[in-house]
């Protein structure tokens, strides 16, 4: 019998499992479909089906197109002030225990409240929507990255200042390798929520984009637009999530392993 | 260099007295204390990276190699390029290093795969590339079994006599003291002053005699 060497056996076998779980979870999808109505819960088929014909229109292309281009904004805006912040707080310790109930404030803030409040207070546009959504995500990204800082290894940047390395080779090769493994973790936390709000933005607020189309197919009851929507959606950020942030992540944790 | 320290203090109290002492060209001279007596407090201060005392360090700007007591090198880079932190463009003197302490096989490798032996001479090679004029050596045989330890002083004593360098050790391991140094300062009391000097003249092969290194060791400090 052919026998896989241990290093390519396992992973193989990880993916086995997986491909064998989803496949279980579409077996219970058609089950389910056994006892209820086909509107209520349309078989997967039927909601494949609708995939490719909403893809072949171009609508489902488009909406996501424009989705994906909210997440990325918003993404772009979260990381990029959530990293400030949580750098200022975890290496200036008074400043840090100052700001911390802010930020304690913001984590419990509902996702809804601030959406609601930017669309109130700047208007029913797209900078609205995607403040509203970066403003719901920097805490998270703050919280990470202020551990990030917390942890750096102080006696690595006390060797850097013996050896009197500028501050720029000290900021490349000594701190940032330290915070890269935070940023990414907070990368992959953050593309999981912000679509998830993005797509909520879309709904109260936006006429276009798949929590739009969303909203379209609840006010119209059609199931399978709904599904189908929100399937292709998923594949996308798996697509994102499994084709760069985790591999990105596995390498820039590389040494941490060891 | 010369070290003029009168007084240092941690959160108000005394850790440092009286310490003066003058590192000589090719001439290792030795702090010897036990631990917590502040001598990691001193070589911050020699190092600058501690201001906050009375006294003077005279370092005429010299270049200064530290071997620390944790190696502290990025483990994410690799044994070369850790080296060439400190000193880039200088290839074939890192190459001459890495020789030197017998790591040219593994200059590829990543230093978070090195044991701590070979990472404390990666540590020694880099303190070396920069070409310093005082080389500061702070418990660098610390958490090695004794024989690797034994190997690594070994290597030192080369290293020192080949290159012409004002060295400082500081340990608590009489016996490293006295192998290595030509001149022992004994530290002890509260505050931490220098308690007495004791030179020591061996020659290049009684440093390498460890049964009469063991002997000078127990005519000095007895059991």
């Amino acid at each position: 019998m052919l026998k896989l060497p241990a290093s390519l056996g396992r992973p193989l076998r990880r993916t086995g499992l997986q491909i064998a779980s989803l496949l279980l979870l579409l077996g219970l999808w058609m089950l389910a479909t056994l006892f209820t109505e086909a509107d209520i819960l349309p078989p997967p088929w039927q909601v494949f089906q609708r995939i490719g014909s909403e893809l072949s229109q171009g609508d489902l292309l488009r909406h996501s197109l424009i989705t994906l281009g909210r997440v990325f904004a918003a993404f772009i805006l979260a990381m990029a002030i959530g990293c400030a912040i949580g750098l200022f707080m975890g290496l200036h310790k008074t400043a840090g225990r100052f700001f911390d109930p802010w930020l304690l404030l913001m984590l419990n803030l509902p996702a809804l409240v601030v959406i609601i409040l930017c669309y109130l207070w700047i208007g029913l546009n797209e900078v609205a929507a995607i403040l509203a959504v970066a403003i719901n995500k920097i805490p998270n990204v703050a919280v990470t990255l202020r551990e990030g800082a917390k942890a750096l290894d102080r006696d690595l940047l006390e060797m850097a200042r013996c050896y009197r390395l500028s501050r720029r080779v000290t900021l490349k090769e000594v701190i940032w390798p330290q915070l890269t493994p935070f940023i990414a973790a907070a990368a992959r936390s953050g593309l999981a929520l912000v679509w998830k709000i993005v797509l909520v933005v879309e709904l109260l607020g936006r006429s276009n984009g798949v929590g739009f189309q969303l909203h379209l197919y609840f006010q119209m009851f059609d199931v399978a637009g709904i599904l189908a929507y929100s399937l292709a959606f998923i594949v996308i950020i798996w697509g994102i999530e499994y084709g760069l942030i985790r591999p990105w992540e596995s390498r820039v944790n590389r040494w941490r392993v060891v | 260099m010369q070290v003029a320290i009168r007084h240092k203090a941690f959160r108000r109290k005394p850790v440092l007295g009286d310490i003066r002492f003058e590192l000589r060209r090719s001439e290792t001279t030795a702090l010897l204390g036990p631990s917590g007596c502040g001598k990691t407090t001193l070589l911050r201060i020699l190092a600058g990276l501690d201001t906050d005392f009375t006294g003077e360090v005279d370092h005429h700007n010299a270049r200064l190699g530290f071997v620390f007591q944790e190696p502290r090198l990025l483990p994410w880079r690799s044994v070369y390029d850790n080296i060439a932190l400190v000193a880039p463009d200088r290839r074939e003197k890192i190459h001459q290093l890495l020789d030197e302490v017998g790591l040219r096989e593994v200059a590829a490798l990543e230093a978070s795969r090195l044991s701590l032996g070979m990472a404390r001479r990666v540590s020694l090679a880099r303190a070396l590339v920069v070409e310093p004029e005082v080389l500061i050596l702070d418990e660098p045989f610390n958490s090695l079994d004794r024989a690797r330890a034994a190997q690594l002083r070994l290597l030192l004593l080369d290293i020192i006599e080949r290159h012409d360098l004002k060295v400082l050790l500081v340990t608590h391991d009489p016996h490293e003291a006295v192998q290595l140094a030509q001149r022992l300062f004994i530290l002890g009391g509260h505050p931490t002053e220098i308690q007495q000097e004791i030179p020591l003249e061996l020659s290049a092969g009684e440093r390498r005699d460890v049964a009469l290194i063991a002997q000078r060791v127990s005519q000095l400090f007895g059991d």
